[in-house]
């Protein structure tokens, strides 16, 4: 094979389906070929038609729609405060002085390491979940996006002053419009680990939710649900993360330019 | 005072914790008449694009100041139009948006924008492309760009850094042209920093040339050919008499800094 040559599309998306159909085949040998024992493994079949229960008999979607729910409440949250206080320490490097050293310790917490505490302060609640969820973006968010801000080419900069522009006028028709397509991007990739810390948010103390139905299961000894549950969270994970490329494509047509 | 810019002893030194201050400009006087066009021509690092920053206002001198119109330059500004050798184009902004920049900064009504971003693209020959965006344009053409840009905000003077040095030969010197035909239909004050003899020769009105490091001018010559200039000025024996004139300047400047820092070559 010859690095770094383009593959067809035909040939990507089969080479891609391939996999999928390969691990779903060692899954089914392992399972019906009586290797790993039904206690420990459910087989392909048994976790679909468990699954379509648990969807028509058991309410699923609503769980679904909860989980989804939290996911999004607290990634919005956090992102409507870590944007503005990104940008400024991009730009600032003051402000930055001052909240970087803090952000960068935080950013090392684990978000489920405070589960305890906030049940806590907030209760089992909602508001316990979207603080989790919160805990985890926001520091990530934040240093992620003052580093895009941060690299504004200088020449770019040097050139906006060269015509005239104000200090406040680079940061808002130079630093920010520049960094819009590496901001789309850290969004979407910190939406993903948002997707990890809810499912442990709600692992303890839900009454709803993917991670609360995965709990139950577990009770069961239901490992076909808990496998269905884990499938949803990475199929909504692979739709969000389509959802998110196209929009940037949209928003951002020039960045992918001359790629 | 004579001239719209005056360059009075600026020296730039840059500091080194530990270490001896290099000398990148020596005390410098430069003064540039009204819709003159001035070449700055000197080997690599002798300080040429240091002086042209400092005019800018992107760089800031040890000694001296920098005037235009009499007044004492502290910062960039609109009265300063500068192109870089790099792409500077904004590449979230189509070409006309581009243009449009200094003037929508200015609050300029957006009817007037356009009409003069437009005029200005025809002047560079790219009214067909006000649409696209700068990484849809080859080299040559984002410089193009790059000028019009510069131009449409009516800056007292044009700064050119370099402006053609990473383009290939022959768009280098329809470039040239182009820009030279501007100058000559516009009659705008231009300070040009360039390390390309012909390129100097050519376009210039007159050239400076440079010592290496600390750069200070050595030579200050009036190019005698008249305007309009032809591509053809290029072969013939006046143009190589001068060349051969400034060359030989040079020449002495790029061994001199061999020899004083034979680490950097």
């Amino acid at each position: 094979m010859k690095p770094l040559t383009a593959v067809e599309p035909g040939t990507r998306l089969l080479l891609g389906v391939g996999f999928f159909v390969l691990f779903v085949a060692f899954w089914s040998a392992m399972t019906f070929g009586g290797v790993v024992s039904k206690t420990f493994l459910a087989d392909p079949l048994t976790m679909l038609a468990s699954g379509w229960n648990l969807l028509v008999e058991q309410g699923f979607m609503k769980d679904i729609g909860m989980t989804v729910w939290r996911v999004l409440g607290g990634f919005l949250i956090a992102v409507v405060i870590a944007l503005p206080l990104g940008v400024a320490m991009g730009a600032y490097k003051p402000i930055e002085a001052m909240f970087e050293p803090f952000v960068s310790f935080a950013r090392y917490l684990p978000a489920s390491a405070f589960i305890p505490l906030l049940i806590l302060w907030a209760g089992i609640g909602e508001a316990q979940k979207l603080a989790v969820i919160f805990i985890g973006s926001f520091f990530q968010l934040v240093l992620m996006f003052a580093v895009t801000v941060g690299n504004t080419r200088r020449d770019l900069v040097e050139a906006a002053y060269t015509l005239g522009a104000s200090h406040r006028s680079l940061v808002r028709r130079v630093l920010i419009p520049g960094a819009g397509p590496e901001i789309a991007e850290t969004l979407r990739m910190v939406l993903g680990w948002a997707w990890t810390y809810v499912i442990v948010a709600e692992l303890i103390g839900a009454s709803s939710g993917i991670g609360h139905m995965i709990t139950d299961s577990q009770a069961l000894l239901a490992t076909d649900q808990i496998i269905f549950g884990i499938i949803v969270i990475g199929l909504i994970g692979l739709v969000s993360d389509f959802a998110f490329k196209a929009l940037n494509r949209w928003l951002f047509p020039w960045a992918q330019l001359g790629r | 005072m004579k001239g719209i810019l005056n360059v009075r002893g600026v020296a730039r030194r840059f500091e080194t914790p530990g270490r001896e201050p290099t000398v990148a400009l020596e005390a410098t006087d430069l003064d540039v008449a009204e819709n003159d066009f001035v070449t700055i021509l000197g080997p690599s690092g002798c300080g040429k694009s240091t002086l042209l920053r400092i005019v800018a206002g992107l760089d800031h001198p040890s000694a001296g100041e920098v005037l235009l119109d009499g007044r004492r330059i502290a910062a960039p500004g609109a009265d300063r139009g500068m192109v870089f050798q790099s792409y500077t184009l904004f590449p979230w902004l189509n070409v006309l948006d581009n243009v449009c920049f200094g003037l929508r900064e200015r609050g300029m009504p957006r009817a007037e924008q356009l009409d003069l971003a437009n005029a200005f693209l025809a002047k560079v020959g790219l009214d067909g492309f006000a649409q696209h965006y700068p990484k849809q344009l080859s080299g040559g053409m984002q410089q193009r760009v790059a000028i019009a840009r510069a131009l449409a905000n009516g800056p007292r003077i044009l700064l050119m850094d370099e402006p053609f040095g990473a383009l290939d030969h022959q768009t280098r010197e329809l470039m040239q042209e182009l820009l030279l035909g501007i100058w000559e239909a516009e009659k705008k004050t231009v300070l040009f920093v360039t390390h390309d003899i012909d390129e100097a020769a050519f376009i210039g009105s007159r050239v400076v040339v440079m010592s290496a490091r600390p750069g200070r001018i050595k030579v200050d010559l009036a190019v005698p050919f008249a305007h309009p200039r032809h591509y053809s000025l290029k072969t013939e024996p006046r143009f190589a008499a001068l060349k051969a004139e400034l060359t030989a300047q040079l020449r002495a400047e790029v061994i001199a800094a061999q020899v004083a820092q034979p680490a950097l070559t």
